[in-house]
């Protein structure tokens, strides 16, 4: 008797700890969600509604897109978003260019000096970049490069990070395939192009990834060397918007250009999911 | 392709320039004859594996000439010396299928060595059907037992037509059964195309079974190179008589007295050719015989029944270890009882070492 | 495996990094020390009147300074404690669902995605009351009963929980995804065996759940005390480029305009207020490290 009715409140006290969890995360997934609804719902509000609303709306019957064409005609969000696309694919492909061979040096030959090359690499990534934009301010303004994508990309180039994680994930590719290879008469880059990459092609992504999003949403170096609306990015765009671009006022507007500066990631996320969460928290940096 | 190996040695630095530096391998010369498969055989760690990547040219020895045949080698890149390499964990590109595996080597050659398509697609369907994996041409390695994965690395080490094929320790990565099999695929292999092989492995059954020749070898040096019956029946030293035998060969304190073998006190044997002095007595499990009247009387632990054969395990104050192991035909094991068992030794499974270089002492019995 | 011309190679395949970190990171490191020892240089002219700890006297008393670094421990001290321990609740509720917990989670990682300027400016609507209307949040709060509050351009207190609140939603994705991952990958048997001793579940959290990713809850308080003593775009995205004027600025942020922008020009100052930062910072991790060489059980 006793045992039943001790079964039973456990079974209850169990419900009800379930119950408030989902309410916890329900209320969590709505606080993270809302700014999005919100972002979204303003863009298509057109402006005169939004503006006569008094008390604000959770959703508009009439939705218009006029908000969308007003960003892209009365600020050149589209140079802006072109920009970024430059700066980020460039950028992403210069990286690559960079860490590739780096990271196979030191995971895979033998050389003199070796040792104390990597530790200084690795010391490099306790290096704050707050640091060193200073300098790197100053040497892009005496080379002529403030308002250039050289200006822009070049510092962004090197990221010590990543050749620490590929050279990680090189180093695990057993000797015996190398030797293997050796014997069968590959070379170096033949071996590295032909089984290092594609082995280690899932890592490759991941730090491909994880660059474009920190390209895309890169605001404080191309804040610094662009003066030059022709050579905003889009975070500098929808500073530029916010400050005097549609005047405070035009708010709907300002949401569209904000939605167009988002989906792109969005999509991206929603499409390498997977990916994108295990490279972060393998990577365990925050971008 | 005969190989031989001139005064080769491979010394490791230090870690540091306090630390000594490590000699793997230490002045080896030997021949191998053209066609033979040799087992190289000895403890992990005792250089063997360096053996074989000198002969590949992974390495480059410190000291001594590796010649192919009448070509010196030894200044040669791995790519030039016509080696196959098999490893342990098969070292299969995970990337690539089989058939692109197989064919990885061949699109290594340049110039007029390099097959046309035709002729590689030729040569890996030669080379998959020799290892007996042609309808897995399109898999992947992870898709594949270990053994298969196994036959591939086979497979792409022959498929170049080496003059030497190297096996570093090929089987340790199966399990019993699938060695077994593959071992016996070796052989096959081995045989159909003559190519000159060598095999590392630390397993003596493995060596015993599929060499020619065996070479036996310990902190970089050989010890003994015989043929697999002669290194069991006649070995070298102590540690030649150790390594080889399952289970292990019985190890006494013993000496010699005039014209007697002692073990411990009793005297076992009588013997002439070699002089007064104390010696390790070696006597192979296979080499007691149940004697009621025997010389060596030992305590009974208990008796093993493995079916055609019993295992006496005793004890010996003279013993050199816990137990002694005898092996002997069941039927007589009935007769085992009561405490204490007597035996008598047979000579020709009896060897005698010196007690302060271990190396062997011939004797004739008297 | 060894062949001598390796050397040559091996360098060769590091030069273009070589470049790249010397450049951009190695030479501006030791330029940085520098800059904020020469007092008075002149980017114009490229001159300055001499070698001295200056600048860093003329930071530490600057006004905005101070106010950037009160701003900046405030945020410190309210998000790293808040987000840190929001996210174990959050981690520990998704570690115990299996319904919806792929969507939860999907969910919950959308703001590492996004760009910070861009979310930025929704929290400004949402919060600033306008010419027509006071705001949604304004409107919740009248709802319940409360006045009104200008939470972009009113009081310090609203203007800092705006800051605060914003920085930990910003934060939060990758806190849960680690903890999450650390939560999932501790092993199953240590909780069957807890459970077959009759173990309460609190207690199985207490003495099982948190020694066991004790280390990953310091990783996280000590990559966000990092993170938080750098913010500045989340700053900028609520209140705008003007920060000293919304007495909303941070360290970082005092370094850029010093560096650029209306009151730019001076990298000597800037140099000075990053090598403070820098130290503050280093301070910091090596207590964080001290502690939790205590208090973290592997």
């Amino acid at each position: 008797m006793n045992n039943k009715y001790d079964e039973k409140r456990a079974a209850a006290r169990s419900r009800a700890l379930r119950v408030t969890t989902y309410i916890l995360l329900g209320v969590w997934a709505v606080i993270v969600l809302f700014p999005y609804y919100w972002m979204v719902l303003t863009s298509v509000k057109s402006f005169g509604a939004y503006s006569s609303e008094y008390v604000p709306q959770f959703f508009t019957l009439q939705p218009t897109l006029q908000n969308y064409r007003d960003a892209f005609s009365m600020v050149p969000l589209d140079r802006y978003f072109v920009n970024s696309l430059i700066f980020t694919v460039v950028t992403t492909a210069l990286m690559l260019v960079v860490i590739v061979p780096a990271a196979f040096a030191f995971a895979r030959l033998e050389f003199k000096g070796k040792n104390v090359a990597f530790a200084l690499f690795l010391s490099l990534m306790m290096i704050p970049n707050e640091l060193v934009i200073i300098t790197n301010y100053v040497t892009i303004t005496n080379w002529g490069m403030r308002n250039t994508f050289a200006g822009l990309i070049l510092p962004s180039v090197t990221s010590v990070f990543y050749i620490y994680l590929l050279r990680e994930n090189f180093a695990q590719i057993p000797d015996e395939l190398y030797n293997a290879a050796k014997v069968d008469g590959t070379s170096d880059f033949k071996y590295l192009t032909r089984v290092m990459i594609p082995i280690c092609k899932p890592t490759i992504i991941t730090i491909i990834i994880l660059k474009v999003i920190e390209c895309w949403n890169s605001y404080v170096w191309p804040r610094l060397v662009t003066t030059d609306p022709n050579y905003f990015l889009v975070s500098n765009g929808i500073q530029e918007i916010r400050q005097n671009g549609f005047g405070r006022e035009n708010i709907p507007a300002m949401m569209a250009a904000v939605v167009v500066v988002s989906a792109p990631l969005i999509v991206l996320f929603l499409v390498f999911r997977n990916k994108i969460m295990s490279g972060v928290s393998r990577g365990g940096i925050k971008g | 392709m005969k190989v031989v190996l001139k005064n080769l040695t491979k010394k490791f630095p230090g870690r540091d320039r306090k630390s000594e530096g490590v000699t793997a391998v230490n002045n080896f010369c030997f021949e191998i004859p053209d066609g033979k498969l040799i087992g190289l055989l000895g403890p992990s760690g005792c250089g063997k594996s360096t053996a074989l990547n000198l002969i590949s040219g992974l390495l480059k020895p410190t000291e001594g000439r590796i010649f192919f045949g009448n070509d010196d080698v030894t200044d040669l890149p791995p790519e030039l010396r016509g080696v196959g390499l098999v490893f342990q964990n098969y070292a299969l590109y995970p990337h690539l299928t089989v058939r692109e595996n197989i064919r990885f080597p061949l699109e290594n050659l340049k110039g007029d060595d390099r097959p046309s398509k035709e002729e590689m697609e030729r040569r890996v369907q030669e080379a998959a059907k020799l290892v007996q994996i042609e309808k897995l041409l399109d898999r992947k390695p992870s898709e594949m037992s270990g053994g298969q994965q196994q036959r591939v690395a086979i497979a792409r080490a022959v498929v170049k037509m080496p003059r030497v094929l190297l096996l570093d320790e090929p089987l340790s990565n199966l399990d019993a059964r699938l060695r077994l099999q593959t071992r016996e695929e070796i052989r096959r292999i081995q045989r159909e195309t003559g190519i000159t092989t060598v095999f590392v492995t630390h397993d003596q059954e493995e060596a015993m079974s599929i060499s020619d020749l065996i070479v036996v070898m310990k902190d970089g040096v050989i010890h003994q190179i015989d043929k697999p019956q002669t290194v069991y029946d006649d070995p070298a030293n102590l540690f030649v008589a150790r390594f080889l035998g399952t289970p292990p060969i019985d190890v006494f304190d013993g000496r010699v007295e005039s014209g007697w073998l002692y073990i411990g006190d009793d005297a076992v044997l009588s013997i002439q050719g070699v002089s007064d002095r104390p010696v390790w007595v070696g006597v192979r499990p296979e080499g007691f015989a149940l004697d009621p009247n025997g010389p060596l009387e030992c305590g009974l632990v208990g008796v093993e029944v493995m079916g055609r054969d019993s295992t006496v395990i005793a004890t010996h104050p003279a013993f050199d270890g816990v137990n002694i192991r005898a092996i002997i035909p069941a039927e007589q094991a009935k007769d085992v009882g009561g405490g204490r068992v007597r035996f008598s030794v047979k000579p020709f499974k009896t060897h005698i070492f010196d007690r302060a270089d271990e190396s062997r002492l011939r004797f004739e019995v008297k | 495996m060894e062949r001598n011309d390796n050397n040559l190679k091996a360098w060769l395949y590091l030069l273009p990094a070589i470049l790249f970190l010397g450049v951009f990171m190695v030479y501006p490191l030791i330029d940085v020390f520098i800059y904020s020892f020469e007092e008075g240089y002149n980017s114009a002219s490229q001159t300055f009147f001499g070698v001295g700890l200056y600048n860093y006297a003329y930071v530490l008393h600057d006004p905005y300074f101070l106010q950037a670094l009160k701003n900046t421990f405030i945020l410190v001290i309210i998000t790293v404690p808040v987000s840190t321990a929001l996210a174990l609740l959050i981690s520990v509720g998704l570690n115990s669902i299996s319904t919806l917990k792929n969507l939860f989670q999907t969910v919950y990682f959308l703001p590492y995605v996004t760009n910070t300027l861009a979310v930025g400016l929704v929290f400004m609507i949402l919060f600033k009351p306008t010419a027509y209307s006071d705001g949604l949040v304004n409107q919740l709060i009248k709802a319940f009963g409360g006045a009104p509050v200008d939470f972009i351009e009113g009081p310090y207190w609203a203007k800092m929980f705006v800051l605060c609140f914003y920085t930990v939603w910003a934060v939060m994705p990758f806190k849960v995804l680690i903890l999450t991952s650390a939560l999932a990958s501790v092993n199953p048997d240590y909780y069957n065996a807890a459970k077959v001793d009759g173990t309460s579940p609190f207690r199985i959290f207490r003495k099982i759940t948190l020694p066991m990713i004790s280390p990953m809850i310091f990783y996280l308080v000590i990559t966000g005390f990092i993170g938080a003593f750098k913010a500045y775009s989340d700053a900028v995205a609520l209140f705008g480029t003007n920060l000293n004027a919304a007495e909303m600025n941070t360290i970082v942020g005092y370094v850029y305009d010093m560096l650029y922008g209306d009151s730019g020009g001076y990298p000597s100052f800037a140099s000075a207020a990053a090598i403070i930062l820098f130290a503050i910072v280093l301070t910091i991790t090596c207590i964080n490290l001290s502690v939790s060489k205590k208090h973290v059980h592997y």
